[in-house]
Formats: C-alpha cells, sequence, structure tokens
C-alpha cells in the first residue's frame, strides 16, 4: 500500500510544476480584427494574394460551417467557445522572403532555441531534416529546398503552393477531408491560415525526413494549420509534426486539418509529439486541441501510417483516420496520450477499410493521472467488397490515482465474412510489485515510475523515427517528471 | 431528443386508470416519459444499429385473451414449475413450492410492500421509453417472492407467449408481460424465461430482479419469438452483497429483436456473470445491449456472447462496463465473438469501458470473422464433408458459451435449443440428439 500512497503524493507533489515551456515572444502582429464573418475570410484570402476558387470554396465552407452544430459526442467537458471572440490570422510582420536561417528574425530563432529545437543544429548535422518552421500562421524559414528540390520533393508552406502548384492544390484539397466533414474541420476550412504542402513524385523517396514546428504564439489567436502530403505512385516519405505552446491563461482554439493521400505503392508516415500548454493544475488555460487529420490510402499496396505522441492540451480531440481504398492497402495508427491534472483527451482512430485484403493495426496506449479523463474511441470498419480485410486493435490504459478515468469505446462493424477483425482492451494500474522490484535495485519512485510508464508504451515509441523518439522520450520523460512520478 | 415520436405503440393499450395510487403515480409518470421522449431514432446513440422505423410503422392493438402455451421441443423434459404468461397475462400457475410468493401483476390493488416498494424501482423510465411504454401499459404479469433462506431446487420456467394475428393481417397486437423476481438475502433460484408467440404481434417485456444478500439467481431466457414478431426486452437488475446472478440469454427468434440487460453491482463480492448467444439468419435483426454499473468495490462480471449471423441477417452488440471511482478491485471481462456465414450478413459491436479506479482488472475484447479455414480442412482431412465440418464448428463456437450455464438441466436444455436451430438453419448439421 505504501508504494502505490507515495505514487500518488508524488504525483500530487509534482504536478505542481510549471509548464516549462512557458514564456511569450514579443513580436509585430498583423492582425485581423476579432471575430469572424465572411469580411475575416476575405480579410484572410486578400492577406495571402489567393486566387478566386479558393475564395470561394472558403466562402462555401464558412456558409456550412453556420449550419453546423458544434459537436458534444466526446467524452469532454469545456466552457462554451464564442468564436466571434477570437482573432483569425496574425502573422509576423511581413519581411523579404529569405534564403537562409541567418536572415530569420533573431527573436524567432531565439524562441525555439528556448524550446529545445536546434533548428541551427540541425543544418549543421549532416541534412537530416528538413525544417518547414511554422511561427504562428506563416511558414517563415524553410530549410533544405534546394536539396529537396533536386529530387523533385515540393514541401512548402501551402499559400506558397496555392500560388506556385494550384493544380495539384485545387486537385487534392479537401479531397480527402471534404469542406464540410465535420464542425471543426469546415470552420478551418474556412479560415485556415497556413500549414504544409507536402507533394512527393513518381518512384521518389523522399531524401530526408520532413518536419515541421507549429509553435502557437499570439494571444487569442485560433490556429487554423491546414496540411496536405500527396505520395505518387512508389513514393515514401516520412512527416514529423512536433508542438509546444508558451503558457496563456486563455483558452487558445487549435482546429487543423491533415489530408493524406498514397497512390499505388506509396507510403506516408506522419509522426507528431504534440506538448501544448495544458492548462494549470485547475484546468485554467490551456490549449483545445481539435484535429481532422485523415489518410486516403488511394492506391494498391499504399500505406499510411499514423504515430502519436500526445502529452499536451487541456483538450484533445483528435481521430488520425486511414480510408482504405487501394487493395491489399495498409492503415496504422500508433498513440500514446497522456493526461494529467484536469487534461481531457479523446482520441482514437478510423479504419475504413474498403478495397481488397487491407490491413490495419491499432495499437493505443492511454495514461491518465491527476483529475484527467483518457477516451479511447475508435471505429473498425469493413466494407462489402473488403475480400479478406483484416485489423487487430489493441487499447491498454493505464490509471494513475483514483480519481482519474479511462474510457474505451471502440465500433466495429463488418459486412463481410471473409474479414477478420479483432479487438482487445485492458486496464491496468503500475502494480506495487513492480514498483518494489525497480525501487529494491536503487530506483526512486520517480524513475521506477517512468521506466514502468516508458516500457508501456514501448511498443507505439519505437514506431517514431530516430531523429523524433529522442525528443518524444524528452517529452515523456517531462510529463513523467512533472505528471507522473 | 424526440424523433418521429411514434407511441402508437403506448396509446394502442390504454394505460390501465384506478389502482392504488402508488400504481397510478408510477404509471402517470412513466406514460410523461414516453411522451417527453418518444421512440428512439437511429441518431440516439443507445439505439445508433437498430432502426426501429418497421416497429414505428405499425398501430398495434392490445393482446387479449389468453391462449394455452407449449413448451418448445428442447424444454419438454425439463422438470420445472410452469407459469404462463399468455398475451401478457398470467394464465396458469404451476405448484410452487414452499416459501415462494406469487402475486398477479393484473390486479395489483391489494400488493403487498415487497411488489408495491420495488416495482418500477429497478427498470428506469426516463432514459427507456420502450420500458416506461410497458410502465405505462401492462395489463398483467407476474412478481415472485423467493423468501429469505429459501432453497428452491426445481426452476420455475416461465412460459411468455403472444399470439399475433396472421402475418399479412391488418392489425399487429402489442403485449406488455411484467415480471419482478425478488429473491431475498439467503434465497436461492432458477428461472427460466421462455419468449414464444405466433403471427404478428410486438412484445414488449420488463423484467425487474432483485437479489438480496448472500442470495443466488439464475436467469437464463430463450428468445424464440414467432419470424414476424418485434421483441423488445428490459432486464434490470440489482445485487446485493455477495449475491450471484449468474444469466444467459439465447436468442434466435423475431424478426427485430432487441435484448437489453441493464445491472447495478450495488454490493460488494458480487458475482455477476451474463452470457449468452445469438443465432439470426434470414433477414432477422437481433440486438443485445448490456449495461453494468460497478458501483461497489470487490466485485467480479463476467460476459460473453457469441453470434452466428446467417444470410442477411444483422447483429449488433453494445455493452458497457461503468466502474465508479469508489469500486477499487473490480474485476470485469466482457467478449463479444461473432461469426458472419454469410456475405449478406452484418455485425455491429461496440465493447466499451468507463473506468473511474485504478485498482481494477478490466478486460474487454471482440472479434469478427468466418470460420478458420484450418479448423475446417482438419475435419475435412479426416473424411468430414464440408457441410457437415462447417456445422460441427459452428456448434462447438456457441457451445463455448452455453458452458457457461452453471444449472446443469438448464444448460443441456438450452444446448439442444441452439442444436434445434442449428438443425433447421444451417445445412449438414446433426439432430439435436448427435451433439
Amino acid at each position: 500500500m505504501a508504494a502505490t500512497a507515495d505514487t500518488v503524493r508524488q504525483v500530487e507533489e509534482v504536478t505542481g510544476r510549471a509548464y516549462k515551456h512557458g514564456f511569450v515572444t514579443d513580436i509585430d502582429m498583423d492582425m485581423a480584427p476579432k471575430g469572424l464573418d465572411e469580411t475575416t475570410i476575405r480579410f484572410i484570402s486578400a492577406k495571402k494574394k489567393e486566387p478566386e476558387w479558393l475564395l470561394e470554396w472558403r466562402l462555401k465552407a464558412f456558409r456550412q460551417w453556420l449550419q453546423m452544430k458544434e459537436p458534444n459526442w466526446a467524452k469532454v467537458g469545456y466552457p462554451p467557445i464564442d468564436y466571434q471572440d477570437l482573432y483569425y490570422y496574425a502573422a509576423p510582420t511581413q519581411k523579404p522572403k529569405l534564403n537562409s536561417l541567418d536572415e530569420v528574425d533573431p527573436e524567432l530563432l531565439a524562441t525555439y532555441e528556448k524550446l529545445g529545437i536546434p533548428l541551427k543544429e540541425q543544418e549543421i548535422l549532416a541534412g537530416v531534416v528538413a525544417v518547414d518552421a511554422v511561427f504562428d500562421s506563416v511558414s517563415v524559414a524553410t530549410t533544405y529546398k534546394k536539396e529537396l528540390e533536386k529530387h523533385g520533393v515540393v514541401f512548402s508552406s501551402i499559400s506558397e503552393a496555392v500560388h506556385n502548384y494550384p493544380e495539384l492544390v485545387k486537385r487534392y484539397l479537401g479531397s480527402v477531408v471534404p469542406a464540410a466533414d465535420n464542425y471543426f474541420a469546415c470552420l478551418n476550412s474556412a479560415v485556415f491560415t497556413d500549414g504544409s504542402f507536402v507533394y512527393i513524385p513518381k518512384g521518389v523517396r523522399c531524401p530526408m525526413e520532413l518536419s515541421t514546428y507549429f509553435r502557437i504564439n499570439a494571444e487569442n489567436t485560433g490556429q487554423f494549420e491546414r496540411t496536405l502530403i500527396v505520395a505518387d505512385e512508389g513514393a515514401y516519405v516520412s512527416y514529423l509534426e512536433g508542438c509546444t505552446a508558451p503558457q496563456r491563461d486563455e483558452n487558445q482554439l487549435h482546429a487543423a486539418v491533415v489530408e493524406l493521400v498514397a497512390l499505388d505503392d506509396a507510403e506516408i508516415k506522419y509522426s507528431t509529439v504534440q506538448n501544448w500548454y495544458p492548462g494549470d493544475e485547475n484546468g485554467k488555460g490551456g490549449i483545445y486541441n481539435f484535429v481532422t487529420k485523415r489518410g486516403a490510402c488511394r492506391g494498391r499496396r499504399s500505406k499510411i501510417s499514423w504515430t502519436q505522441v500526445e502529452t499536451g492540451s487541456a483538450i484533445t480531440w483528435k481521430y488520425p483516420s486511414c480510408i482504405l481504398q487501394g487493395d491489399d492497402s495498409v492503415g496504422e495508427f500508433y498513440s500514446v496520450a497522456i493526461t494529467n491534472n484536469a487534461q481531457q483527451a479523446d482520441t482514437g482512430t478510423k479504419m475504413i477499410h474498403l478495397g481488397k485484403n487491407t490491413r490495419s493495426t491499432i495499437i493505443s496506449k492511454g495514461i491518465s493521472a491527476g483529475r484527467a479523463d483518457n477516451t479511447y474511441r475508435g471505429l473498425v470498419r469493413v466494407g462489402k467488397r473488403a475480400e479478406g480485410a483484416r485489423n487487430f486493435t489493441q487499447c491498454d490504459s493505464l490509471l494513475i490515482g483514483d480519481k482519474c478515468g479511462a474510457h474505451t469505446v471502440p465500433y466495429i462493424e463488418s459486412k463481410n465474412p471473409t474479414a477478420r477483425v479483432e479487438h482487445e482492451a485492458t486496464t491496468s494500474k503500475i502494480s506495487e510489485d513492480q514498483l518494489f522490484y525497480c525501487m529494491s535495485r536503487g530506483l526512486s519512485t520517480e524513475d521506477a515510475v517512468g521506466l514502468i510508464v516508458n516500457g508501456f508504451c514501448k511498443e507505439v515509441m519505437k514506431e517514431l523515427p530516430m531523429e523524433f523518439a529522442v525528443e518524444a522520450q524528452k517529452l515523456i520523460g517531462i510529463s513523467l517528471e512533472g505528471s507522473v512520478g | 431528443m424526440a424523433e418521429n415520436s411514434s407511441l402508437a405503440l403506448l396509446t394502442a393499450v390504454p394505460a390501465p386508470t384506478g389502482g392504488a395510487d402508488w400504481l397510478s403515480k408510477l404509471r402517470r409518470t412513466a406514460v410523461a416519459n414516453a411522451e417527453r421522449t418518444g421512440l428512439p431514432g437511429v441518431r440516439t446513440e443507445a439505439w445508433k444499429f437498430t432502426n426501429l422505423n418497421a416497429l414505428k410503422a405499425l398501430e398495434p392493438v392490445a393482446a387479449t385473451g389468453t391462449a394455452e402455451i407449449a413448451r418448445p421441443a428442447a424444454f419438454a423434459d425439463l422438470e420445472a414449475v410452469e407459469l404462463h404468461l399468455s398475451n401478457g397475462m398470467l394464465s396458469h400457475t404451476g405448484d410452487l413450492p414452499d416459501g415462494v410468493e406469487l402475486v398477479d401483476l393484473a390486479d395489483p390493488t391489494a400488493a403487498p410492500d415487497w411488489v408495491s416498494k420495488t416495482l418500477g424501482t429497478i427498470a428506469e423510465t426516463g432514459p427507456h421509453p420502450f420500458t416506461a411504454i410497458n410502465t405505462g401499459s401492462f395489463t398483467g404479469g407476474v412478481a415472485l417472492r423467493i423468501k429469505r433462506g429459501t432453497m428452491v431446487e426445481t426452476p420455475i420456467l416461465l412460459m411468455v407467449d403472444t399470439r399475433g394475428q396472421d402475418a399479412g393481417g391488418e392489425q399487429t397486437v402489442a403485449a406488455h408481460p411484467r415480471v419482478l423476481v425478488v429473491v431475498e438475502d439467503g434465497a436461492s433460484a432458477d428461472l427460466v424465461e421462455l419468449h414464444t408467440g405466433a403471427g404478428a404481434y410486438v412484445n414488449n417485456a420488463v423484467a425487474e430482479i432483485v437479489i438480496g444478500k448472500d442470495a443466488r439467481l439464475g436467469h437464463y431466457k430463450h428468445q424464440s419469438e414467432s419470424d414476424a414478431a418485434f421483441h423488445i426486452a428490459m432486464t434490470a437488475v440489482r445485487c446485493a452483497d455477495s449475491s450471484t446472478y449468474d444469466a444467459f440469454a439465447l436468442l434466435t427468434g423475431a424478426r427485430l429483436s432487441r435484448n437489453e440487460v441493464r445491472a447495478t453491482l450495488a454490493g460488494r463480492h458480487i458475482e455477476y456473470r451474463i452470457n449468452g448467444g445469438y443465432l439470426a439468419c434470414g433477414d432477422q435483426h437481433v440486438d443485445t445491449s448490456t449495461f453494468i454499473d460497478h458501483a461497489e468495490p470487490d466485485c467480479a462480471s463476467h460476459e460473453l456472447y457469441k453470434g452466428v449471423l446467417a444470410d442477411r441477417a444483422h447483429g449488433v452488440f453494445q455493452g458497457k462496463i461503468l466502474v465508479r471511482p469508489h469500486a477499487q478491485k473490480t474485476d470485469g471481462y466482457q467478449m463479444n465473438r461473432a461469426l458472419l456465414l454469410s456475405r449478406e450478413a452484418e455485425i455491429n459491436s461496440k465493447p466499451e469501458l468507463e473506468i473511474y479506479a485504478d485498482d481494477v482488472k478490466c478486460s474487454h475484447g471482440a472479434t469478427v470473422g468466418e470460420l478458420e479455414d484450418d479448423q475446417l480442412f482438419y475435419l475435412m482431412a479426416r473424411g468430414i464433408s464440408r457441410e457437415r465440418a462447417r456445422a460441427m464448428l459452428v456448434a462447438a463456437y456457441v457451445d463455448e458459451a452455453i458452458d457457461q450455464i452453471q444449472r446443469e438441466p438448464v444448460r443441456e436444455a438450452f444446448r439442444t435449443a441452439a442444436a434445434d436451430w442449428m438443425q433447421k438453419h444451417i445445412a449438414g448439421a446433426p439432430a439435436s440428439e448427435g451433439v
């Protein structure tokens, strides 16, 4: 019993710790006035010098959004969001286009350094990672563009892509997540400010891992990122997304949309580490993270793999999904979600099997501490024509303390007898035996809990790309230090 | 909330007026609840997979009169005390053993306290429209009390039968049988519930079960309604300290059925077992929904449901386990396996956990698929025809759930009932005595 009591006490003690990444950068902002109407959308579109079709697309989405109701089926609670009390556009003041990092606002670079994102270092470090760093809404630094260009890989901000590759953007934007897909995606379609666009041409294996660090900065700025990744036949890309945000008292809304398209034999690996401000121990402040992520395996033998490590945000509402259209296509979802204090996470995935012999794997690890609620919500649907489809789902929950909750809500729908769908879920706590074993070998409670939780998440962590795994472990480390023990 | 609030079902049976105060109050609340919510549509989460449009289109009239009820073949030899509910009315009472008290719910005005204080308190009418309709409309039923410390050896066989119009007849009838079983502290009994009928009808049944301290109830249900019937059943259970509830449901009948079992484990050291099998073919729709509320520490729940879906049958399984913050040391197990035997069959499975206590052992699982090729091959390599091999494997598959029935003669009767179904609907299945 003592060990348990210790753990709980320790959790309480360490949760008092302030968010490490809480600081604010002062920088000139070019803002749209608060509130949302067609004028705001025209303002954003004009700022970005967008073509007419895109403005129309945005306005159509906005009009649909006005007819929609905010969903309330997720197991999260929050005060009503006043969509008129938000800024929908904030960009660092316009600077001339940059050729290298040296030309970037030094204050921006300093912010990244404080976050421990070694942008400069990465440039030096053998060109493993290209960073399309997003500061608030506008991409200001794109590195390794030239190297990528050599392979024909397009990696740019989506606003640039609208100008440079209008055909590609027009063809794929909204083709996976339609503008009116759901309330938050629809809002995003109307007001999205920036994000990344990636196109890997036929047969190209992207020479490096692509990485974007999203950074929420301006106070009261809703962030509406839009990411579109297209892997043409036989292409491969690994995309990394990592986030941290400064401490704020007011809730910040984040409604991103990510669309992935994989054609024949293409593979997209999308990894996320999310560490936005979770709010204080009473849940005050913190990011509302309402994200729509979906990938379409359009081609035969294509593959889309989602890996996420979710440690931040006051509310996480996120279901990275795969539509397995192509025969023999593969979808994967690996997730670690850690909630602590008053955090609420409702996350999971959808695997829609349409093609023959499609396969999907879902591994979800939920860790709940403090008074947090952690829900896995997932759907596995097998269509009539999905001969020989195969799914395996495993959802494990770990509870730390007796005031938190862990929930599992899987939906399984099968219309094909040759399909095989398996779901299993367990709920457990850190056993006293495990703690005792570690501690009798000289580990502190904190280290022991850290070790055990890391072991619990191992299956997911090993899916992360090497460069990212280090950071992810660090982030889990911080969450563990600051939340688990 | 109210979607297409067709309440023909309710108005078809004029809510009985008069009666004791407690009863009229209960009925008024129920009718108000039913009118407020209406019948659920597919946008209501709890009814997401079960479309009630066919039921809503009906304008049934109240079932009247009573008829003789015959036992289904599989139960012919089961030694039991028979109770008959024909068209929702108690029509026959066998010789009840000592320590068992019976009240006919057709006239509950003079009902003793154990009825008036309990009836309507276990099955909630607020969130459950069909329960509300039953509560507002029941014209008969039976309340059973197993007195403190009584061990009832012979199973009580409750035969619920509804006679509808011939299929194609203009009107459908609706019956709302009501059952209350109170097993007092230290008592033990077995209740076998059989649902049968003929023609087109709606059987909207509600059973309330109260199990006292150290008491035990075996509750085994076989639903083999007519092909044209709608079967909507709610079983609400409340268990006290150290009690045991061992339940099994074999669902084979009705064109559309919903078997919902909701339990509150309101004491410690309860053993709650709820298992079942659903076998469907043709255009049948079979919905199993269960909810287990672990409200107190140290309880164990075990749930295994196995489904076999042939032809164009549509199976639904929704199971939820709630573990409240206080319910430490809960041991919960839930498993739903479904076998799809045809290209047109469909299954929707939603096993759900909602857990607020950390020192618990909860697991659940669900599988969907067809028979293993390896197993078929194994049997066929030994000279067994494909058809026969397939039938053997299906029988073995269902047997795993039937094995969970703790009471032996009852278990064998259910095994026979399942075998009878398979013989009728699965090519190559042996006659029941062959299994």
